[in-house]
């Protein structure tokens, strides 16, 4: 009997439990006039304050006024003294400082805690109050800072540290004038109040690289107890070391070095990561390193992964030093965490022999469906890296890829695995039949536009030159019927290429160009129309001119071109060769053997150096007339790198005249240039005109 | 895994959350306010990363481009949430200070009733441990007399269910106070 009540109970109370949790708000404002009661509940107003936080953190919205009063209310419980009440007050000030206005009439209170005998209370109300603080304020209450900094206490040290680095971002200026204190806390015994100091004063004094390296001689010699300050002392050496482009026989070096003996396995890593970062290591300094996270793999999962992470990046640059390590990869391929298995097995790919290459590829096959796509873009370019250095086990890998591209994926997953494919064709004649067979395939399934384009390119350029062309152009012309606008205006230009390369085909693909005029989208109709013309003319050089080169100009260029052409009414026609020939295009960086993030910043192709030249010199009046821009030259140094300021010379070659660009650069921080002026002595060869 | 080092910085920590067994949000505190500045962003978020952990109960993981540590048990799921480029160790030393301190405060009964029974010891131990993102606290035997937080234990069932069957909603709130 009484068994059967407990479970009933159970479940009732639960589900008012689940009820009290979703409460909405507004039913709570109404409790918070409780607060109002004398004396005051501490526990009834404890749940309704930890109710308010936890709705808020849900997402639940306060309107400003309603915030407001609550806020009001919840002032009066100062009085009482309950601790925990108190700590939820301060904990519930940080939450509404955003949502209610008014915020500062607790900076009294608060300011009276920060400095009362409670040392309890002491830390969590300097961090409330700096949560709500102006500049103005911040200036009322410096002196209870500085001497918060420098307290014995040190949970009211760390709060104090702490918020000055929050806002430092508000006041610089302010919280600068305390790097006295901040100096005197970081000798303090206590590890976390060091590494709070030392990251508020490298924070002040980030742009002083002198008095950063002053900093960091002064810490690395006293040595410190605590982990994290030794972490941050490493990063800090190292940003510096990359700064100076300091040599491995620098100080901060050899410290980063000592560090790989530190007795936490933290500073341990930090300091191993940090030298495999740096871009001139040798194989030689990277030895201990890379034994020291070897050592690691033992440990639990966090290190194992850290470790093999690391090992994975020095593997890219330094395959030979990692092979000491094989052994030990070889043991986690079977690890149960999905990432670490995937980061061996690609170190192993890096620093495998050809013969274990086949091994490797049937132990990833076997798992490649259960890790996430990041994982998977990674085991992807590590065999396209592969192919590269094995060139016969090309259709090994060539069957693996095209096993993947039938799974499931996203699109860089997918796009991975065809630029692998592409890359394998390029490089390997051998494998381009079976090759392009795969991508056939692959695009009659295919929902990324951009993809089966790429790939319906690819065919019109190496189809045509296989033994048997006949069999793409059926894949080439379901795409014509099946897919997008897109999609087909691709195909239709890839069979426009089958067409003028191959004779034998043309009466087939003229055929198959009639039916495409017929299409419902414009672009496609004016492909099609264009290129039966120009195939049916049965010219060679035609069909190079308009079917097999792309454009060569650089597009901005062309653009401007022809804007100015149409600006001035001219009887000439438009002619080409007006237009500055595309210098290679700055490309985007090759993303490495890395998890591609989220793209929150799409990749832009950087226009070339002329375009933007061209840009600017567009945008001064006096050159409007000039014409189009011929090419500039790159820019000369007219003066020595160390004086006062630097001149450099850039010249613009326009059509009948030439530009000088003269970059004056000023070295010297407390200096203004004014009234520049400039003297030319001409050599009086020429018969230059000076506008 | 970019080859650029991580600017030297006390920010370590962009986020922490708590999930339960349906990947509901308990607790969570973002402190990047360029990632996921909107409640929708955070909740998706929030659903993809439970999606991808709470079948394999490996500790460490990356996704997003963020590096996440996380731990369960019964029916909870801790995360923490770092950049790329952060030091793993850091992460765990974070989280293993949050379940130490949490395990102690709830008597080993780490589990999501528990847990929203004091949740106010909750919100006090995670504000203890992090403070906008820096690192404030790793021990968590500091954390805990810092924080001094008294259990809540539970009411005898008997009292909650005569509460309920007479109406008396108001009562429960005060469940502590029929001790």
């Amino acid at each position: 009997m009484i068994k059967k009540f407990d479970k009933k109970d159970e479940d009732r109370s639960d589900k008012t439990f689940d009820a009290l949790w979703k409460s909405n708000l507004i039913f709570l404002l109404t409790q918070s006039r409780i607060f109002n009661e004398t004396p005051i509940n501490p526990r009834r107003c404890l749940h309704i304050l930890t109710k308010i936080i936890y709705l808020l953190n849900q997402g639940e919205h306060f309107g400003t006024t309603e915030a407001t009063e609550a806020f009001f209310a919840m002032t009066r419980l100062f009085q009482s003294n309950d601790q925990t009440l108190r700590r939820m007050c301060y904990l519930t000030i940080k939450e509404m400082a955003n949502i209610s206005e008014d915020v500062i009439i607790v900076t009294s209170s608060l300011t009276k805690d920060m400095t009362g005998k409670e040392d309890v209370y002491r830390g969590p109300a300097i961090r409330a109050l700096c949560r709500i603080t102006d500049t103005t304020m911040l200036q009322a209450i410096e002196r209870y800072m500085k001497q918060a900094i420098v307290d014995k206490v040190p949970s009211v040290s760390s709060s104090a540290l702490v918020s000055s680095l929050h806002m430092v971002k508000m006041s610089y200026d302010v919280v600068k004038r305390w790097v006295n204190e901040a100096q005197e806390a970081a000798s303090s015994d206590n590890i976390m109040v060091q590494y709070h100091a030392l990251g508020l004063l490298y924070h002040l004094r980030k742009n002083d690289r002198l008095a950063v390296t002053k900093m960091l001689n002064k810490f690395t010699k006293s040595g410190l107890k605590s982990p994290f300050a030794y972490c941050m002392l490493i990063r800090i050496a190292s940003k510096l070391l990359d700064e100076t482009e300091g040599g491995h026989d620098s100080p901060l070096f050899d410290f980063i070095e000592s560090c790989l003996r530190n007795k936490n396995e933290m500073v341990v890593y930090e300091a191993a990561s940090a030298i495999v970062h740096m871009p001139n290591c040798t194989a030689r300094e990277l030895a201990p390193a890379v034994s020291g996270h070897n050592m690691l793999i033992y440990y639990l999962t966090a290190l194992r992964y850290a470790a093999v992470r690391t090992l994975n990046k020095v593997a890219m640059k330094h395959p030979s030093a990692v092979t000491a390590c094989n052994l030990d990869l070889e043991n986690l391929i079977t690890d149960s965490n999905r990432s670490i298995a995937t980061l061996a097995i690609t170190t192993l790919l890096k620093t495998g022999s050809e013969s274990s290459v086949d091994r490797l590829m049937k132990q990833i096959s076997s798992f490649v469906s259960e890790i996430s796509d990041e994982f998977k873009v990674v085991v992807v370019q590590a065999i396209s890296a592969l192919c590269q250095k094995y060139p016969r086990k090309h259709s090994v890998m060539m069957n693996f890829l095209s096993n993947m591209l039938r799974d499931d994926g996203g699109f860089e997953y997918k796009r991975a695995i065809v630029d692998c494919i592409i890359g394998i064709i390029e490089e390997n004649p051998e494998s381009k039949e079976t090759g392009l067979a795969h991508l056939c395939e692959f695009i009659e399934d295919c929902e990324h536009t951009v993809l089966a384009t790429k790939i319906l390119h690819l065919l019109g350029k190496e189809g045509p030159r296989t033994p048997q062309p006949s069999k793409y152009i059926r894949f080439i012309f379901n795409r014509v019927v099946l897919e997008s606008e897109a999609v087909r205006a691709a195909a239709v230009s890839a069979l426009a290429k089958f067409g003028a390369q191959n004779d034998d085909l043309l009466p087939s693909v003229l055929v198959l160009m009639q039916r495409c005029m017929m299409d419902s989208d414009d672009e496609v109709r004016d492909r099609a129309t264009f290129y039966m013309n120009v195939l049916q003319q049965k010219q060679k050089a035609l069909n190079a001119a308009y079917i097999f080169n792309g454009l060569s100009v650089s597009v901005p260029g062309l653009e401007k071109s022809l804007h100015q052409y149409t600006l001035e009414p001219s009887e000439r026609p438009f002619d080409l060769k007006s237009v500055p020939l595309a210098s290679a295009p700055i490309t985007e960086q090759k993303t490495e053997l890395a998890p591609v993030a989220s793209s929150k910043i799409p990749e832009k192709l950087a226009p070339s150096r002329q375009d933007i030249y061209q840009e600017q010199l567009a945008s001064i009046t006096e050159f409007q007339g000039l014409g189009p821009l011929f090419k500039s030259s790159e820019p000369v140094q007219l003066t020595e790198a160390e004086t006062e300021y630097v001149v450099r010379c850039i010249k613009h070659t326009f059509a009948g005249h030439m530009v000088f660009q003269f970059d004056c650069t000023n070295t010297l921080n407390d200096q203004l240039l004014q009234k520049v002026r400039w003297e030319e002595r001409p050599c009086g060869v020429h018969s230059w005109n000076t506008v | 895994m970019d080859s650029t080092s991580l600017e030297p910085s006390l920010y370590t920590v962009k986020a922490v959350f708590i999930l339960d067994n349906d990947g509901n949000r308990l607790l969570s505190k973002y402190y990047d306010p360029e990632l996921y500045p909107s409640m929708k962003e955070q909740k998706n978020f929030e659903r993809n990363v439970f999606n991808k952990t709470h079948k394999a109960d490996n500790e460490i993981s990356l996704l997003e481009g963020l590096t996440i540590v996380y731990k369960s048990s019964i029916d909870l799921f801790f995360y923490v949430v770092g950049s790329v480029q952060e030091n793993e160790l850091m992460l765990m030393s974070v989280l293993n200070c949050l379940f130490e301190s949490l395990s102690h405060i709830l008597r080993k009964n780490v589990e999501r009733k528990c847990l929203l029974d004091n949740m106010e010891g909750v919100f006090l131990v995670v504000d203890e441990i992090i403070d906008g993102g820096v690192i404030l606290e790793s021990d968590p035997q500091q954390v805990l007399q810092k924080v001094n937080y008294r259990l809540m234990s539970e009411p005898a069932y008997g009292f909650v269910l005569l509460d309920y069957i007479t109406g008396n909603l108001e009562a429960q709130t005060d469940r502590s106070q029929l001790l």
